[in-house]
């Protein structure tokens, strides 16, 4: 089996997975209690906790353990938004974010908050002007997506982090969960994010794991209130075991951020190069300037489940632009945003690659791709 | 490796007279102490800076690091050196530039010709250097007056030395320079912080710690002991006096009226810190009292507990806030390891309404009709001292987990 499905979730490594097996075995006290083997237990946790700060470059005290990207994005949004009401209600993202964040925005603008959503040009990428445009004195809150996860477009951070900082007040929230391990993302004074959200199994760690951190002490509101474990912001018994692989998959990631990027990049630019000898036939959305390791791209007037089905058939694990909305039947609302030709927009397909695929891999897609093409469009 | 030496400026220091020598002495030694894990350094003291020679980058970013704890600094910067060539001179002067390209930035150059013998004069040279950078970064202006950047040249008898950054440190007094005091280290946020002020002012430290157990736990004890840790990287190592105070602790409960219970515990306190101090020949007793926030620091508290000694009593935290106390706290690193929540001897035994002004002599007359003396000696007999850093190398023993 090729699995090209890694935006969507990845395979757990065999050490993160070690890791997760070893703590629940000899580490399963309570971090909290106050006898020694829980002592133990938390000195455990704390250094999962340094060790993910170091790598953010931040205090390990602003790094906080979440369920997931989902989690962790809805904690920024509604913890900012709420803790910040008195200053203002204006809150943006962009047209393209995730789910867990479009959806969040959504349910703040119910409770009247007033929400700019950014727009993208045909790559994908907002424009920093109209975000120094839209940002005002009551704005509190931006959220952006470092990379999109249904076609790969990168985000200026750096740039619009600068604009945010220097323009306002509001806090620079950036869903880093595409990202992490592909690019480089980390706090880095105003040229950077305030809060980063991060998903450990996309990044070959467990699924349900996930971090929320910050770059400095924010007014926030806690996102479940309880025991006060996580410095008072996420109660709840901490899931020692799921941090500590967390720690042990974003090291791995970050280490070898470098040679995947270079890796995929390759891979990435060969498919692009690849799908054009098909002509007016494929519609390329990816670009070669967006992230490495995410390809989308359309066969003219043919549905992605189509597709997908005959490259399953030949052992190609690929998807539909995103894995979060593919069972929706409606257009995504990245493909609509991104103003797709209507030949084109109900057939997206997205590659994904992962630390685990191989050249060959990339090889062996290109002569199945050729028999599906064949099959289906008789090219 | 463009940079050479890491230049150091004396801060008070340099106000001082006949003994200055002898702070510098003791800069130059806790500099030395606290680089001692990255082998030994070359230092050079002259009367008005200090030059730590570089051997490799890794040296440099340590140092850059952790050189702004240490006390006795004003200011450092890192210099690179190079040959007395007007054209290396331009070309080490734009690696150094280099560090500012992504910005726009003013700059001047400041130039010292000590090297009389040198062929330019001053004016020349700034002008072939500053008109070199110019030519070469777009990002750069000039602005004489009030420049982002100051690139300052000295053309000295061995070498040209070229430095840009002047980076803040610690300020205050070097640790030892003011002879040695005892801290008094309870485990909550304030004595760690009056321990770091403290050693500012050039006070070596030693500490002293009150054990009960079984009422408070190894955890408890362990959290002392790592505020003691956190507290040596300002500068000095630092002893940690750990007193067996279970059985004075609970002498007093039982002889004591409870309204009387914490006075008098804090007076065996200082007695039992002040044998200690004669016995190491420090000089002063440093709590981190600070007045009015809880009942034994109100003034009529102090005067009670104090009565037992005449050793000077440092409570450099007296007329501070909470608020100020936990920012220092914070930015010293002693806040994270203090609201461990471990309870400590002077919460076990609280009286529900201790007096917060407490009559002396009704406190004297409790007290002289128990014999507390050989307890006290016991107690400083039996003392365990503990020195900080530990000299074990401290094995990461998760890090096959992580």
């Amino acid at each position: 089996m090729i699995y090209f499905d890694n935006s969507a979730t990845t395979k757990a490594h065999d050490e993160v997975l070690q890791t997760f097996v070893e703590v629940n075995k000899n580490y399963y006290a309570n971090p909290a209690s106050i006898h020694a083997f829980g002592v133990e237990v938390n000195e455990l946790l704390d250094a999962a906790r340094s060790q993910i700060a170091s790598i953010f470059n931040t205090k390990p005290e602003y790094v906080l353990f979440t369920s997931g990207g989902t989690e962790s994005n809805n904690f920024a949004i509604f913890g900012v938004a709420k803790a910040n009401q008195h200053i203002g209600k204006h809150i943006i993202t962009t047209e393209i974010e995730h789910a867990s964040v479009l959806e969040a925005y959504k349910s703040l603008e119910k409770e009247g908050y007033e929400v700019d959503y950014l727009s993208v040009n045909k790559n994908g990428v907002i424009s920093l002007d109209e975000l120094r445009e839209k940002l005002r004195k009551d704005t509190i809150l931006v959220t952006m997506m470092h990379v999109n996860n249904e076609m790969g477009a990168i985000q200026p951070i750096e740039e619009a982090a600068k604009i945010i900082h220097e323009h306002s007040r509001a806090i620079f929230h950036v869903d880093a969960v595409q990202s992490f391990g592909k690019l480089n993302i980390q706090f880095n004074g105003e040229a950077g994010p305030d809060i980063i959200s991060i998903s450990g199994h996309k990044i070959h760690g467990l699924k349900g794991t996930g971090i929320i951190a910050f770059q400095r002490k924010l007014n926030i509101v806690p996102y479940i209130v309880g025991g006060g474990q996580e410095f008072g912001l996420r109660s709840g018994t901490v899931a020692v075991p799921q941090a500590v692989a967390l720690a042990k998959a974003c090291r791995i990631a970050f280490e070898n951020l470098q040679e995947n990027h270079g890796k995929f990049t390759k891979w990435r630019d060969d498919l692009i190069d690849y799908f054009k000898t098909f002509g007016n036939h494929i519609y390329i959305l990816s670009s070669k300037e967006g992230a490495p390791h995410i390809l989308s791209f359309s066969i003219r007037d043919l549905k992605g489940e189509v597709i997908i089905n005959a490259l399953q058939k030949r052992g190609v694990i690929v998807s539909t632009s995103s894995a979060c909305s593919s069972k929706q039947k409606k257009t995504s609302h990245v493909v609509e945003a991104l103003k797709v030709d209507p030949h084109f927009k109900e057939g997206v397909i997205r590659i994904s690659f992962g630390a685990k695929n191989t050249e060959e891999e990339i090889e062996q897609f290109k002569a199945i791709f050729k028999d599906v093409m064949k099959e289906l469009k008789g090219v | 490796m463009l940079w050479k030496e890491i230049l150091i400026r004396y801060g008070e220091l340099t106000t001082k007279g006949r003994n200055r020598k002898d702070f510098i002495h003791q800069l130059k030694h806790n500099i030395k102490y606290i680089f001692s894990d990255i082998g030994s350094l070359t230092i050079r003291s002259e009367r008005d800076r200090m030059h730590i020679e570089l051997e490799n980058e890794e040296q440099f970013e340590k140092i850059v690091e952790r050189l702004p704890r240490v006390f006795g600094i004003q200011s450092f910067s890192p210099v690179a050196m190079c040959e007395k060539d007007l054209g290396v001179i331009q070309q080490t002067a734009q690696k150094i530039m280099d560090r500012y390209k992504d910005k726009s930035i003013t700059f001047k150059v400041e130039v010292h010709r000590s090297d009389k013998s040198f062929p330019y004069q001053t004016y020349d040279i700034q002008k072939a250097v500053g008109g070199f950078l110019l030519k070469h970064n777009p990002n750069l202006s000039v602005d004489v007056k009030n420049p982002d950047v100051e690139l300052r040249v000295e053309i000295r008898k061995e070498a040209a030395y070229l430095m840009s950054e002047i980076i803040y440190g610690a300020a205050g007094m070097p640790v030892g320079s003011n002879g040695r005091s005892l801290l008094l280290l309870s485990g909550g946020i304030d004595s760690p912080v009056a321990g770091y002020l403290m050693m500012k002012r050039g006070v070596r430290i030693d500490a002293i710690h009150f054990f009960s157990p079984p009422y408070t736990s190894e955890q408890s004890l362990q959290k002392v002991k790592d505020l003691a840790n956190e507290l040596t990287k300002f500068g000095s190592s630092i002893r940690l006096h750990v007193i067996p105070f279970t059985e004075l602790q609970v002498l007093i409960k039982d002889t004591v009226p409870a309204e009387m219970l914490m006075t008098t515990t804090r007076r065996m306190m200082m007695k039992i810190a002040d044998r200690v101090r004669e016995e190491i020949g420090a000089l002063g007793l440093v709590t981190g009292e600070s007045l009015g926030q809880v009942a034994s620091q109100t003034l009529e508290s102090l005067t009670a507990i104090n009565a037992v000694t005449n050793t000077p009593i440092l409570r450099p935290l007296l007329s501070f806030d909470k608020l100020e106390i936990i920012d220092i706290a914070q930015q010293i690193g002693t806040y994270e390891i203090s609201i461990k929540p471990y309870e400590d001897c002077c919460t076990i035994f609280t009286p529900a309404n201790p007096k917060t002004r407490p009559k002396l002599e009704r406190v004297t007359h409790f007290e002289s009709q128990v014999d507390f003396d050989e307890y006290i000696e016991r107690a400083v007999k039996n003392r365990e001292v503990y020195t900080f850093p530990e000299k074990r190398i401290a094995e990461n023993k998760f890090k096959h987990l992580l």
